[in-house]
């Protein structure tokens, strides 16, 4: 497959950004990553570059020194032109459970009516689905999901909540998403998942990264009980299946 | 220990910033005004990662448990050491039981007080900087303790810096940011020409202005965002994304703030006027 053109552009002293073109596809996400993986072994690594991918850009950040742009670009479309088929990016599905009791499903009903599909279809067609982390950001951990069933597509809430809770389950539009913590937001709330998508006390305190997939799957009540003690204990692990081994 | 008598408005401890998990939605964070810290770090002979109290708006109270020596910078607040005048950038020797305390703003925003060897609140994910929920708490409240070493030797090279002051500046030098190229030639003659003043909306996250500028519909997808990036909202409204801003947005980037700038704005407060000036 030929590389599409990528758009080198500063942004600020410290930073430059690589563009794709402007379209949601898992390939161009996958040639980012890829890329990615390039420059790190090249030395865009810790210390001093930090680099962050969402839909069709990647950032590069060097946290101490200025950059020179036009040399550091000339770099970058050299690099660019080494990526191949045999930079396989490593990537994990993971399965996370959802409650959608009524008690977490706050806005079942209201999205039931207003799109005219059972409660039921909407667990159905929401675990059904297979999303991939299109970015993270918002909030610490807030996983950017692409793969909603159009049939889910539903408007943000007219009135967001002052306080949506940790784990809550929404979906606005063509996304869908977890709270990983209690913050204020306007998407529509159908479920909560016990398992923290971030938790600050571990090394790498989000176990998802960009160019993942997520599946959700139904769990009752007296599960998700059990699920969270076993989360804030640490004994709980998110099921995880290697892509593209 | 630093205990916290008051706590007053909005007290944080911060270092240099929360980095390498950008990638994982985590705002860098650390101190908004660089500048003024580096000099009151450097006065103590710290090192520049040494974290620091940003002391916004209203001051707190504070006991000092152990020896040390402080130097505050920043804003200018009348702040006392046993109830006597301390001025800014000038080495004070501590003794147990001290109490500083901070009364009006006189000029500038964000205020810092640096002790000898830093504060050594819990690093987390690599930093001390005060941001929930990353740490426990997003800002002091009375009765707080923060750790500091005890320091009963230290031999000021200089005690005391005469320091060019930026806080009257209003000239915000800027880049451009990567949608620049997307404003209209209207919008660039707005940018560059109208005075904005700083909104109510300011905080850590970012800073609004009062003033807008002429509408768009240009979309784009969630990318990048950086401390100091200018978003343009669709109804013309600007936002500039500060310390504890989303790593991630979906408006454009419309201007980036040079470090500097980042640090004259963070001394500004709500009414304060403030010019793009683009290098």
């Amino acid at each position: 497959m030929n590389s599409p053109k990528i758009k080198i552009k500063p942004f600020g002293v410290h930073a430059i950004l690589i563009e794709w073109p402007h379209t949601v596809n898992e390939q161009i996400l996958e040639i980012i990553l890829q890329y990615q993986v390039i420059l790190q072994s090249n030395g865009f690594a810790d210390p001093d570059w930090e680099m962050v991918p969402s839909y069709n850009s990647l950032m590069l950040v060097n946290r101490k020194h200025e950059i020179d742009h036009n040399k550091l670009t000339l770099e970058l479309e050299n690099y660019y032109t080494q990526l191949g088929h045999k930079d396989k990016t490593s990537k994990f599905l993971w399965r996370l459970p959802v409650c959608y009791d009524q008690e977490f499903g706050l806005d079942l009903q209201e999205v039931g009516a207003k799109l005219n599909i059972s409660i039921a279809d909407i667990i159905a067609m929401h675990t059904g689905a297979q999303y991939t982390v299109f970015g993270i950001g918002f909030l610490p951990g807030f996983m950017y999901l692409g793969g909603l069933n159009e049939k889910l597509e539903v408007n943000r809430k007219v009135s967001p909540r002052a306080k949506v809770e940790k784990g809550a389950v929404g979906i606005a539009g063509k996304q869908a998403g977890i709270y990983p913590q209690e913050s204020p937001g306007g998407w529509n709330i159908i479920g909560n998942c016990p398992v923290p998508i971030f938790d600050a006390s571990k090394e790498n305190p989000c176990f998802v990264n960009v160019g993942d997939k997520i599946e959700f799957f139904e769990i009752s009540r007296a599960a998700y009980k059990l699920h969270k003690i076993e989360a804030e204990v640490g004994i709980y692990q998110p099921e995880k299946i290697q892509l593209n081994a | 220990m630093l205990k916290v008598l008051k706590a007053g408005f909005y007290t944080t401890v911060q270092d240099e910033g929360r980095f390498f998990y950008r990638n994982k939605g985590v705002p860098v964070s650390g101190v908004m005004d660089e500048m003024s810290v580096f000099k009151v770090n450097s006065l103590l002979e710290n090192e520049r990662t040494a974290a620091v109290l940003e002391i916004t708006m209203t001051g707190p109270t504070l006991v000092f448990e152990e020896e040390t020596y402080i130097v505050l910078g920043g804003a200018k607040m009348l702040a006392t050491l046993n109830n006597l005048p301390i001025q800014n950038y000038k080495v004070y020797q501590i003794e147990a039981g001290d109490i500083v305390s901070f009364g009006k703003l006189v000029k500038g925003f964000r205020c810092y007080l640096g002790v000898k060897g830093g504060f050594t609140a819990k690093k987390i994910l690599g930093s001390r900087s005060y941001y929930k929920p990353i740490t426990e708490s997003n800002r002091f409240k009375d009765g707080d303790v923060v750790a500091y070493e005890y320091q009963q030797l230290f031999q000021p090279k200089i005690s005391e810096l005469k320091v060019a002051s930026f806080l009257d500046d209003t000239i915000l030098h800027v880049c451009k940011g990567p949608e620049f190229d997307l404003l209209t030639d209207r919008q660039l003659e707005e940018l560059f020409s109208k005075t904005f003043t700083v909104a109510q909306e300011n905080n850590r996250m970012a800073y609004q202005v009062h003033e807008t500028i002429t509408p768009h519909n240009l979309s784009m997808l969630t990318s990048a965002t950086l401390p100091g990036t200018v978003q343009l909202t669709p109804a013309g409204k600007l936002i500039i994304l500060m310390k504890d801003g989303q790593t991630t947005g979906g408006y454009p980037r419309v201007l980036q703030l040079t470090d500097k700038a980042i640090c004259i704005l963070a001394q500004k407060r709500v009414g304060n006027p403030i010019n793009f000036k683009l290098v």
